[in-house]
C-alpha cells in the first residue's frame, strides 16, 4: 500500500491532492479537542474572541488520551467518533480548520462544510491507541486543563497514520467501502 | 460459611482493571486472527492488522489497548454461603475500580450527564448482581467503551414481530451503526424479560466467549443468521469496507410479559475487554 507523506499545518495544494481511500501519514504539529473543547472554541468565536491556538490550516485530533505514565509522552491516543463534533466543525472550518482526524461518519453539513472551505477528514484507527500512540513525540496542554483528558493539546507527531475519508471532491470511503463489499460476504 | 473481606474483593478488582486494559483476551485475539483469513478486502486487512499491531505493543508496553478504558461492567455471582466482611460488595468494587483506574494510568470516563463534569475517578461501576448457590464469588468485568454503547439500540416490539423482527432490528441497528462503534464488532442481544431486563441481558451476552456454541439451538440458528447478514452489509474493520463487521452474535433470552417482545442490541467494538475472576 502507497503512503502519502503529508504535513501539518496544511496547505490547499496538499489537500487538493487528497482522495477518499488516501492513507497518509501526517507529520508536523496538530491540535487535540472533543466534545467540551469544541464547545468552547466555538462559542469563543461567536463572541468575537480570540481561540487558544491559531485554527488556521490546523487538524483538530478528536483524541481523550489515558494519562501518560512517567516517562512517557502520551498514553494510549486513538480517535473517537466524530458525530459528535458535527455540531461545531462546519463554523471551526469557516474560520480556517483545514483538516479533522477522528473514526466515524459525518453529517451532510461536515461534508459540505468540507468541500466548501476545501479541509479534509481523516479516519484513524479507533482501539489502535497504543499503535497511535507511537508516532506522538510530545504532548503539551495548551488550554482548559480542568478538562482532563478533554483539554486541549498541542501534539507533535511523526508519521501519524490516517485515511482520508471526507475529500473536497464530495468522496466518502465509507460509502464507497460498504457498496464494494456490500453482498460479498460468504 | 466462607469468608471474603472487603479488601480482597477490591484488590481483585485492581487486577481485573489493569489487566484487562491492555492484554486482549485469547477469544478475542484468535477471532481477530481468524477473520484475516476471510477479509477479502485490501483495507479490512490493513486496519486488521494494525488492531493485531495494536495489541502486542499494548501488551508488551503495558499500555492501554485503547484510550477509552470504559466505564467499569461487572457480573457479580454471589453464592449463599459467602459473607463478605469488612464492608459492603458495592463499596468495596467502587474502591477497587477507584484504585485500579489509577494504578493503571487509565481514563476516568464518568461524569456527571448534564454539567459534564468528569467525577475524576471512574465511579461508580455499573455492577450487576447474581445470587447463587455455593460458597464462591464470581466476579466478570469488562471495560465498556463509549463509542460502541452509543450505537446500541433497545426496543418493545410486538409479539408479531417475530424472530424475522429480532433479526432485521439487529441487522439494521449494525446498518445504521456502521463505522462508528470501531468494527469489527461483537454484538449482545437480550430477548425478552422487559424494558430495563432486556438490556441487561444484552450485556450480558457479550461476556461468553467468541467461538463458543449458544446451547440453544433456536437462538444458535439466529446467531448465525445476524451474524452472515451484518458481514454482507459490507461495513468491513473500521468501516473502510470489508467482510468483517462483526466478530460474533450472543443472544440471551428471557420470558417476558405476554404483550411484549423488549429486543435490545448492545454493540461491543473489537477492543473487547473481558476478564473474570473466582474468589
Amino acid at each position: 500500500m502507497e503512503f502519502k507523506k503529508i504535513k501539518a499545518p496544511l496547505t490547499e495544494d496538499v489537500i487538493a491532492g487528497l482522495k477518499t481511500g488516501d492513507e497518509v501519514l501526517i507529520s508536523g504539529t496538530i491540535y487535540t479537542a472533543r466534545d467540551e473543547a469544541h464547545r468552547r472554541l466555538t462559542a469563543l468565536i461567536f463572541e468575537n474572541k480570540p481561540l487558544p491556538f491559531d485554527i488556521k490550516g490546523q487538524i483538530i485530533y478528536y483524541v481523550g488520551p489515558s494519562p501518560a505514565k512517567p516517562g512517557e509522552v502520551i498514553g494510549s491516543a486513538g480517535p473517537t467518533t466524530s458525530y459528535r463534533m458535527d455540531k461545531y466543525a462546519p463554523v471551526l472550518m469557516e474560520y480556517g480548520l483545514k483538516g479533522m482526524i477522528g473514526k466515524g461518519k459525518r453529517s451532510i453539513e461536515v461534508k459540505d462544510a468540507v468541500k466548501k472551505y476545501k479541509a479534509v477528514y481523516f479516519g484513524a484507527i479507533g482501539g489502535a491507541g497504543a499503535l497511535i500512540a507511537k508516532s506522538i513525540k510530545s504532548s503539551k496542554v495548551i488550554a482548559y486543563e480542568e478538562l482532563l483528558s478533554e483539554a486541549i493539546r498541542e501534539l507533535t507527531v511523526e508519521d501519524f497514520p490516517a485515511v482520508v475519508v471526507n475529500d473536497i471532491f464530495g468522496g466518502d470511503l465509507y460509502d464507497e467501502g460498504k457498496s464494494k463489499f456490500a453482498g460479498k460476504f460468504k | 460459611m466462607k469468608i471474603i473481606t472487603y479488601d480482597q474483593i477490591s484488590n481483585a478488582v485492581i487486577d481485573l482493571i489493569t489487566h484487562a486494559a491492555s492484554n486482549l483476551p485469547e477469544d478475542v485475539a484468535e477471532s481477530l486472527g481468524n477473520s484475516l483469513n476471510i477479509e477479502i478486502s485490501e483495507s479490512g486487512k490493513s486496519v486488521l492488522n494494525k488492531i493485531i499491531k495494536n495489541a502486542e505493543i499494548a501488551k508488551n508496553e503495558n499500555k492501554p489497548l485503547c484510550q477509552d478504558t470504559g466505564l467499569a461492567v461487572f457480573f457479580v455471582e454471589i453464592g449463599s454461603d459467602v459473607k463478605i466482611e469488612g464492608g459492603t460488595i458495592t463499596e468495596s468494587i467502587n474502591e477497587g475500580t477507584r484504585r485500579g483506574y489509577e494504578v493503571g494510568y487509565l481514563r476516568k470516563s464518568t461524569c456527571d450527564p448534564l454539567t459534564r463534569k468528569n467525577i475524576g475517578d471512574n465511579t461508580p461501576a455499573i455492577i450487576h448482581y447474581e445470587f447463587v448457590s455455593g460458597d464462591k464469588l464470581k466476579i466478570l468485568y469488562a471495560a465498556k467503551g463509549g463509542g460502541s454503547e452509543n450505537m446500541s439500540r433497545i426496543k418493545m416490539m410486538k409479539p408479531s414481530d417475530g424472530i424475522k423482527g429480532i433479526i432485521d432490528f439487529a441487522v439494521e441497528t449494525m446498518e445504521i451503526a456502521g463505522p462508528n462503534p470501531c468494527p469489527p464488532n461483537i454484538i449482545g442481544i437480550g430477548i425478552g424479560g422487559n424494558f430495563e431486563r432486556s438490556a441487561v441481558i444484552a450485556k450480558k451476552a457479550l461476556f461468553r466467549n467468541i467461538g463458543t456454541i449458544n446451547h440453544d439451538k433456536e437462538l444458535a440458528e439466529i446467531e448465525k443468521t445476524i451474524y452472515k447478514k451484518v458481514n454482507n452489509i459490507g461495513t468491513g474493520p473500521m468501516g473502510f469496507g470489508g467482510v468483517c463487521t462483526v466478530l460474533a452474535v450472543h443472544i440471551i433470552k428471557e420470558p417476558c410479559h405476554i404483550a411484549s417482545m423488549p429486543v435490545a442490541v448492545n454493540i461491543e467494538c473489537h477492543s473487547h475487554r473481558h476478564t473474570e475472576i473466582i474468589l
